[in-house]
């Protein structure tokens, strides 16, 4: 088990030649600035570069306020960057789209809607027939492992289960990527491990490219193959941490010496952003 | 040792459930209350009669116009009034209004008028509706929209505005376009508290419907309060006023029924 950090480098590199995964970068984040308000504004991104490659589950872990749920945003095209790109594929995009569906850590799932017609959100927008519709959700549903509550409403499902229905309502829609904001953070410790465990075996399953971002560490190696570190603010990638931990994984996996020692990394880069006067 | 909690203290503590029963004779208990202070009142001569009329002469009054079908008929032309003007005011104060949460072009404009006219008394208005307007139906229907459209428009543009971000940001990240999330997401989330909005604005609808009738009208409600007034019938003004209150009360239920309906989803 090989730990591998590439300290001060900002641009994500691409994976190893022969990794089966490396059939390409889906998303490329390039030179990435973003300032507040005016040229005199607070500067909360400050040339940010990194590549996702496909079928990659990526993580970004930084301390509080540097700036990872912003970057996340202007992937989505939800905000502008002040100044730099993101391509999706090659191409450059400046408007939110499907193909980057996203699950926010704010509950977004439309609450005048079952939990079968948020899944089918998408693809009805799509146009799709409604046989192939009800596939596709039906399939979903039995991913998150919400068959018996597809004629539920929202309101009547637990934090977990919302996130559930989001996570499916994201994947179901076939994103090129797939943008996860601290998407656990607001859940009870015990749930958050739940979801964890899920959200490992539908990636297994699935292996869509992800983007993921958080602040804890344990869940960005139980989740990720490579996570990279963000400064504090104005944000910057630190580091880069390859995650070899085979898969499939099981949560027992925290508590293996190796991932205590890359947690061990981890924990020293982030204390130093977070000791640091900023 | 533990104490129990007695009736009393359950009664005083803040938030608490009482009984469905204990609330309903509250209840009941209130309206006897008023009406048996009422009954003593004009009964025992307390407040002479022609200023109080006695329970039992209102409610022979309004027996008597059922009867010979002038309250009815009274009924329905008030009744038409306020339903007309408080439906084209709701036509174009929700859809303007959502555009006007949602938008800030169309705020920017918008608000500063509205929010100045808003505070305009309608009672000083009649004279000029009168003279633009004539003395039909339509000006007294043009009442009841200037008392209601304003208020409903600032509302309902907060209703829109209250819609959280990350729900439309959710939209588009599953492919909804930006001129698409007005009508696809902002409006079916703001529709409960629109609903809300319309049952209360519909209450302030009926109460302007005696300053509707204030000049000019020949029928409705208003129009026979005013008539009873020079001829000292307070049974009949006291009639009017209930059957004001009671329909407001009708159609204050009816809009609770058409969002339980309709929302069903909401708190």
């Amino acid at each position: 088990m090989t730990e591998t950090i590439k300290a001060n480098n900002p641009a994500g590199t691409a994976l190893a030649a022969g990794d089966p995964r490396s059939t390409g970068t889906t998303m490329a984040i390039e030179d990435v600035t973003l300032r507040y308000g005016d040229a005199n504004g607070v500067l909360a991104l400050d040339d940010v570069s990194l590549k996702v490659a496909k079928n990659e589950f990526c993580v970004i872990v930084g301390p509080s306020g540097c700036g990872k749920s912003s970057l996340l945003y202007l992937a989505a095209g939800l905000n502008d960057a002040t100044s730099g790109r993101i391509k999706i594929d090659g191409r450059e995009v400046i408007e939110p789209g499907a193909d980057r569906g996203m699950v926010f850590q704010s509950y977004t799932l439309f609450p005048w809607l079952t939990v079968r017609a948020n899944i089918e959100y998408g693809p009805k927008r799509k146009g799709l027939p409604a046989e192939q519709r009800r596939q596709i959700v039906d399939q979903y549903l039995n991913e998150v492992g919400l068959a018996p509550f597809a004629d539920h409403y929202p309101a009547q499902l637990s934090g977990g289960m919302k996130q559930r229905v989001a996570i499916a309502r994201a994947l179901a829609n076939d994103p090129a990527v797939l943008l996860m904001d601290e998407p656990f953070g607001a859940l009870d410790s015990q749930t958050r491990g739940t979801m964890q465990k899920l959200l490992l075996r539908v990636w297994e399953r699935q292996q869509k490219t992800v983007l993921f971002v958080t602040h804890d560490i344990d869940e960005a190696l139980v989740l990720g193959d490579r996570v990279l570190v963000m400064t504090a603010r104005p944000g910057k990638i630190k580091a880069e941490i390859k995650v070899d931990i085979p898969r499939p994984r099981s949560m027992d996996v925290i508590l293996e010496p190796d991932f205590i020692a890359l947690k061990r990394r981890i924990l020293g880069l982030l204390h130093d952003e977070i000791d640091e006067d900023h | 040792m533990a104490q129990r909690r007695t009736a009393w203290t359950r009664l005083t503590t803040p938030f608490a459930n009482i009984p469905a029963s204990t609330a309903t004779t509250l209840a009941l208990a209130m309206w006897v209350v008023v009406i048996g202070g009422w009954a003593l009142l004009s009964y025992g001569r307390i407040v002479p009669n022609m200023f109080l009329p006695t329970p039992g002469t209102v409610l022979q009054t309004t027996y008597r116009m059922s009867l010979d079908g002038s309250l009815f008929y009274h009924t329905l032309t008030s009744a038409k009034v306020v339903l007309l003007g408080f439906m084209v005011s709701s036509l174009i104060a929700v859809p303007l209004g959502l555009w006007m949460g949602t938008y800030r072009a169309v705020q920017a404009p918008l608000e500063p008028l509205v929010n100045f006219i808003r505070y305009l008394p309608v009672t000083s208005f009649v004279p000029l509706f009168i003279l633009w307007i004539g003395i039909g139906i339509e000006q007294r229907i043009a009442v009841i929209f200037f008392g209601t459209f304003f208020q409903q428009l600032v509302m309902i543009s907060d209703c829109a505005r209250s819609v959280s971000r990350d729900l439309v940001n959710a939209s588009y990240t599953l492919g909804t376009k930006r001129s698409e999330a007005v009508w696809h997401v902002i409006f079916p989330a703001a529709l409960p508290a629109i609903l809300d909005t319309l049952r209360v604005t519909m209450g302030w609808a009926w109460t302007y419907l005696v300053v509707a009738e204030l000049v000019a009208a020949s029928s409705g409600l208003g129009y026979i309060s005013l008539k009873a007034m020079r001829g000292f019938q307070v049974d009949v003004i006291f009639m009017a006023i209930a059957a004001i209150g009671l329909l407001g009360l009708i159609t204050d239920t009816a809009f609770r029924i058409i969002r339980a309906r309709v929302a069903p989803w909401a708190p």
